[in-house]
């Protein structure tokens, strides 16, 4: 039984190995990269613009608005983190669609490598936003007893965001293949239909949670909802 | 082991990668055309604003211009309907007076002419009626008349008061030429001698008088010497008659002068003589 799209060796040289994992992380980087830039090699500031142009607007805008109402104050500054996570991990889960195709968020180390990058960033946004003083006294607060907690919830959260991705991902992918042996028509499709919403949900919750731990670490307090001149 | 070192190292690198090109190729472009959209819509809607004010204080402009104008026609129209009223009443006025002047003209006229045949009138009817008694008289007139006459003469020069009397009695004294006595007739010798007589006797001095004889006198004698007169006769009391009618006649003329209608007046003013 296959857990993992790494177990997948496409090329193999000591120690670099080319696993399917990585494999289709390049292939949909292409796409979106790709896709962005063909978008947007051809941009209009005026008020007539592409149909694309206007797909690519609305998914930023969301998206935008979502690490606001989050209470980030400046959203640009981490749209290029968070919105990245969001769309990796809902192109990854998108691409179930496509048969043979094994999302790259179904090997837990792709999430484990997404949740060390958040567990990175988060203390780098909070240093940045409030210096490195500042952010380490946040693990003291509201007292000095809550550091030893603070720690452990720095690491457990990681932890658990690796392992909630996976746990979805993979175990979509598992049923699929389960009943695929035991029903091979209709409920596959349906189960792949709930994959995708699983998916979906399960990038939005990965990228929430991430920009969550980053408000919390900038300890920006949540903002009077501004009105949003761009809805 | 679900976790592959390498893969995690690698999937890391990926996704920075991936986080740098999508920041390159999708936020940037992105967010920069929303940002001049923005801008654009902005500008846009601030240019709108300002077409607005500058066409709501264009409107504001016209209507003031408007209404001025508006003032300005009702000033001229209302100045020009008193200046016609004013000229119509000038007119009415100018109108009134000629027709004011003709008609006293025309009343001045007939005035005129009845005041002229009202003259002419009075003036032949006084000449005739001299005339008529003019001619009785001297129809009348003789020698024993005029004898009459010379006493009448006489006894007037007698009666003559004071004051009268010195004033020709001293015109007579100083005169150069002999007094002058004029008879419509030639005076008898005797009479001549008896007024002589009478003259010599009133002014007690001789007085020398010449005789002379004036048939306009019609009846009558007087004694003229140095500017002064006395005399006695029917042309006197015809003078005093047609001064008296003639007096009378202009009286007339007057109390007609403010009547309007001359045939009216004449009416009862010839009914009364």
């Amino acid at each position: 039984m296959r857990l993992s799209p790494d177990d997948i060796i496409l090329w193999h040289y000591g120690f670099f190995k080319l696993n399917a994992t990585i494999a289709v992380t390049w292939g949909l980087m292409f796409v979106l990269v790709v896709g962005s830039a063909l978008i947007t090699h051809n941009l209009s500031p005026g008020l007539r613009r592409s149909r694309w142009q206007n797909f690519l607007e609305i998914i930023v805008t969301a998206i935008e608005k979502q690490i606001q109402e989050v209470g980030l104050r400046h959203p640009e500054q981490y749209i290029g983190f968070l919105g990245t996570l969001f769309l990796f991990v809902a192109a990854a889960s998108l691409g179930t669609v496509i048969p043979g195709y094994e999302p790259p968020t179904g090997s837990l180390s792709t999430t484990t490598a997404l949740a060390l990058c958040v567990f990175v960033a988060v203390p780098l946004f909070g240093i940045e936003e409030q210096g490195v003083g500042g952010y380490l006294k946040s693990y003291a607060q509201p007292t000095a007893i809550m550091l030893p907690f603070n720690i452990i919830g720095e690491f457990s959260r990681t932890v658990a965001l690796a392992v909630r991705l996976f746990g979805n991902m993979m175990s979509g992918a598992m049923i699929i293949g389960i009943l695929l042996t035991i029903t091979p028509f209709i409920f596959p499709i349906a189960m792949t239909a709930l994959g995708l919403l699983t998916g979906m949900v399960q990038a939005y919750i990965f990228s929430i949670l991430a920009a969550v731990y980053i408000a919390a670490a900038t300890r920006i307090r949540k903002p009077k909802p501004e009105p949003d001149a761009r809805q | 082991m679900l976790i592959d070192w390498f893969t995690v190292g690698a999937q890391v690198v990926n996704f920075l990668i991936l986080v740098w090109l999508l920041r390159r190729f999708l936020y940037k472009p992105i967010l920069h055309a929303i940002d001049e959209r923005e801008k654009r819509i902005a500008k846009e809607l601030a240019d709108a604003d300002a077409k607005q004010m500058e066409a709501r204080k264009e409107r504001d402009e016209f209507q003031h211009k408007n209404e001025e104008f508006a003032r300005q026609r009702a000033a001229l129209l209302s100045q020009a309907t008193d200046e016609a009223k004013a000229e119509r009443q000038r007119l009415l006025e100018e109108a009134r007076q000629a027709a004011d002047a003709m008609s006293a003209k025309r009343q001045e006229t007939l005035r005129n002419e009845a005041h002229y045949l009202n003259q002419a009138i009075g003036r032949r009817t006084q000449q005739e009626v001299f005339a008529i008694a003019r001619k009785a008289l001297s129809d009348l007139a003789t020698t024993s008349l005029e004898e009459r006459l010379g006493a009448v003469f006489i006894r007037r020069l007698q009666e003559m008061d004071g004051e009268a009397k010195a004033g020709l009695a001293k015109a007579l004294k100083t005169a150069p030429n002999p007094a002058l006595v004029r008879s419509a007739f030639d005076l008898p010798a005797e009479q001549r001698t008896v007024i002589q007589q009478s003259l010599n006797e009133t002014f007690s001095t001789a007085i020398p008088v010449r005789f002379e004889t004036a048939p306009d006198l019609i009846s009558g004698i007087e004694l003229i010497t140095n500017g002064h007169k006395v005399a006695w006769s029917i042309a006197d009391y015809l003078l005093s008659l047609e001064k008296g009618v003639g007096e009378l006649l202009k009286m007339k003329d007057k109390s007609e002068a403010p009547v309007k209608s001359q045939t009216e007046e004449l009416q009862p003013e010839s009914e009364s003589h």
